[in-house]
């Protein structure tokens, strides 16, 4: 008895490490020695000709005194995390708050909204530059003359705007899918103590969807600090660099430029996800803390 | 009379009923708006594609008046890079899908169902690694498929081991990094976990070893799951740019998205081109999308209501 437990012991140890074996190996060389080899490039220098050379926090501080960084892309992306993210939790929010309502053709919007987000972010960035050409249908439609995506004041928010308009059809669908988890009777019973629609919407369906909201700004803050297919496509960081994002500007130092600095680029690319993380762990801090207020 | 001698209580039900009415009339209006926005630039798309090149700033803008073929012609005949593009495209995703849907599925059931050493320190590194941004492991990424971490390759004595994969411009240069990813193992984990574990225990009884079970049984019962992950992956591999941008680099080699972007540097005024190119990028999705509506909501409401 006792040895054939301890083989199958044995059996299931190797059967565990075959099972995820494919995935392990992906997953070490592309996740785990990538990151460890991440952060060593950052403390070399390197342009792909020479080996790397060790020189310490010498690129960290370029890339702090970098007038592009510190003047562009940095101010650049938390303005766009800092606009888009609210925007689209609340918008998808309202839209799955209608849609909950029990209205007819529910599946029909429901298909509908989710068309923008299985286009391909090119392909819709090739379509918006069409839309927002001076002599474009978005101009005609309004009458305006703006040259939206040559404008240093304008190229930046049609690209906001853009990603808003095609993410609020997916997140809407996690929300919709979190509000049908809330229980009738909940509403029921603040229908009863006299709660209207409004107060419905920020005492019960808000809070109880805390879970689903924590979820949606973290996966939308994450996907907005790496904001890049619609920025090379549509304006190449320009104009005057008004669009340039710190992913955008990673992709420039380190394949782009005719200088290649790839020790420098690994540096910011550390610092974007220590900013990613500061972020993350700070908006998970106020939401929850939001929560215990409200409970208590 | 009934108006005037209404008590204050049917009053106040009449407002109610007035506002109720009115709210859902306000929400039906919101959502009728939005629904227009969201398919306004796709059908604009399409109108336009069927216009001459010449046309492509001209009213009017609801209806494809004059009505031409030339820009599909041109897709599929005269330039001849875009079927290639296609079947590149269709060649990555495939592949990625089917590779990453199996892989997926192995480990997920095997962090669902064997106990093996380390076990739960695998399982909370892929947890970390879902929340790591991708940006930061681009660069190493990029060395490990093209010319290794390091040049010329790790000397041991005599032997040089090579460190990168050698894989510029290649398409399994953007297959190989796509096979696995943290969230789909997650994803699977989480279903077997779920899972009523008697099917499989019987089969066990039955002499099938993990591996037997695991094709007959296990892969066979997950098929609604399997089919939302390979939705999930092929929708991501297909639309997919960054990777490819970095990896593939001669025209030959390019997939749909790439190649349009691309071709749009080189024929900028040939804009309706573009534009019937970007429906052929779009139109297997949305098929796909609209055939299996129903697993694609469901991965949705997944990902939402499992992680949060």
């Amino acid at each position: 008895m006792r040895t054939s437990t301890g083989r199958r012991k044995w059996a299931d140890a190797l059967n565990g490490y075959l099972f995820i074996s494919p995935w392990l190996i992906i997953f070490l060389i592309f996740s785990l020695i990538s990151l460890g080899y991440a952060v060593y490039l950052s403390f070399t220098e390197y342009n792909l000709l020479r080996p790397p050379r060790w020189w310490g926090l010498e690129g960290y501080q370029r890339v702090l005194e970098d007038e592009l960084f510190i003047s562009k892309a940095l101010p650049n992306t938390f303005k766009y995390v800092l606009i888009v993210v609210p925007i689209q939790t609340f918008l998808s929010l309202v839209l799955a708050f209608a849609m909950d309502q029990n209205l007819r053709f529910q599946r029909f919007f429901r298909t509908i909204f989710y068309l923008p987000s299985v286009t391909s972010s090119v392909v819709i960035s090739l379509i918006f530059i069409w839309i927002f050409a001076p002599q474009g249908i978005f101009n005609q439609i309004t009458g305006l003359t703006v040259n939206w995506l040559d404008d240093p004041r304008t190229a930046f928010y049609v690209i906001m705007g853009m990603n808003i308009f095609t993410t609020s059809g997916t997140l809407m669908l996690i929300f919709l899918a979190g509000l049908q988890d809330i229980p009738l009777a909940v509403y029921e019973a603040a229908e009863i103590d006299g709660a209207n629609g409004l107060q419905k919407f920020f005492y019960i369906t808000v809070p109880m969807l805390r879970p689903v909201i924590f979820f949606v700004v973290t996966v939308g803050v994450i996907g907005c600090f790496q904001v890049f297919d619609q920025i090379f496509v549509m304006t190449n960081g320009g104009p005057l660099d008004s669009t340039t994002t710190i992913t955008y500007l990673i992709y420039k130092w380190a394949f782009r430029d005719t200088r290649i600095q790839m020790g420098q680029a690994s540096a910011l690319a550390v610092i974007l996800t220590l900013i990613i993380l500061a972020v993350t762990l700070l908006q998970r801090r106020v939401i929850e803390g939001s929560g215990s207020g409200a409970e208590r | 009379m009934a108006v005037t001698t209404s008590s204050p209580q049917t009053q106040v039900y009449a407002r109610t009923v007035f506002f109720d009415r009115l709210r859902k009339y306000l929400f039906f209006a919101m959502l009728a708006f939005w629904a227009a926005l969201s398919v306004a630039p796709l059908y604009f798309t399409l109108v336009f594609s069927f216009k001459p090149v010449a046309d492509v700033y001209t009213p009017p803008i609801w209806a494809p008046i004059p009505f031409t073929l030339d820009n599909y012609i041109t897709i599929l005949g005269t330039f001849q890079l875009f079927p290639r593009w296609v079947w590149n495209s269709v060649f990555i995703s495939v592949i990625i899908t089917i590779f990453r849907v199996l892989f997926c599925a192995m480990a997920g059931y095997a962090f669902a169902r064997i106990e093996f050493p380390l076990k739960s320190f695998w399982f909370n590194l892929l947890l970390i690694s879902m929340m790591m941004p991708g940006v930061v492991t681009l660069i190493p990424s990029f060395l490990i498929i093209g010319p290794g971490l390091i040049r010329g390759g790790l000397q041991l004595g005599d032997l040089r081991i090579p460190t990168g994969f050698g894989l510029i411009d290649n398409p399994w240069g953007v297959i190989l990094p796509g096979m696995a990813d943290a969230f789909g193992v997650f994803m699977m984990t989480q279903f077997y976990k779920s899972f009523p574990k008697e099917l499989e225990e019987a089969a066990m009884m039955d002499g099938s070893g993990r591996w037997g079970t695991f094709f007959r049984i296990v892969l066979p019962i997950s098929q609604t799951q399997l089919i939302t992950l390979a939705l999930l992956t092929f929708q991501g591999a297909w639309n997919n740019f960054m990777w490819p941008l970095l990896v593939l680099r001669s025209p030959e080699q390019f997939t749909l998205p790439i190649g349009l972007q691309w071709f749009r540097g080189e024929y900028y005024t040939l804009y309706s081109v573009i534009l019937a190119g970007s429906i052929f990028n779009t139109l297997p999705i949305l098929i796909i999308f609209f055939v299996f509506q129903q697993y694609f909501v469901r991965s949705i409401a997944a990902t939402g209501s499992k992680e949060g």
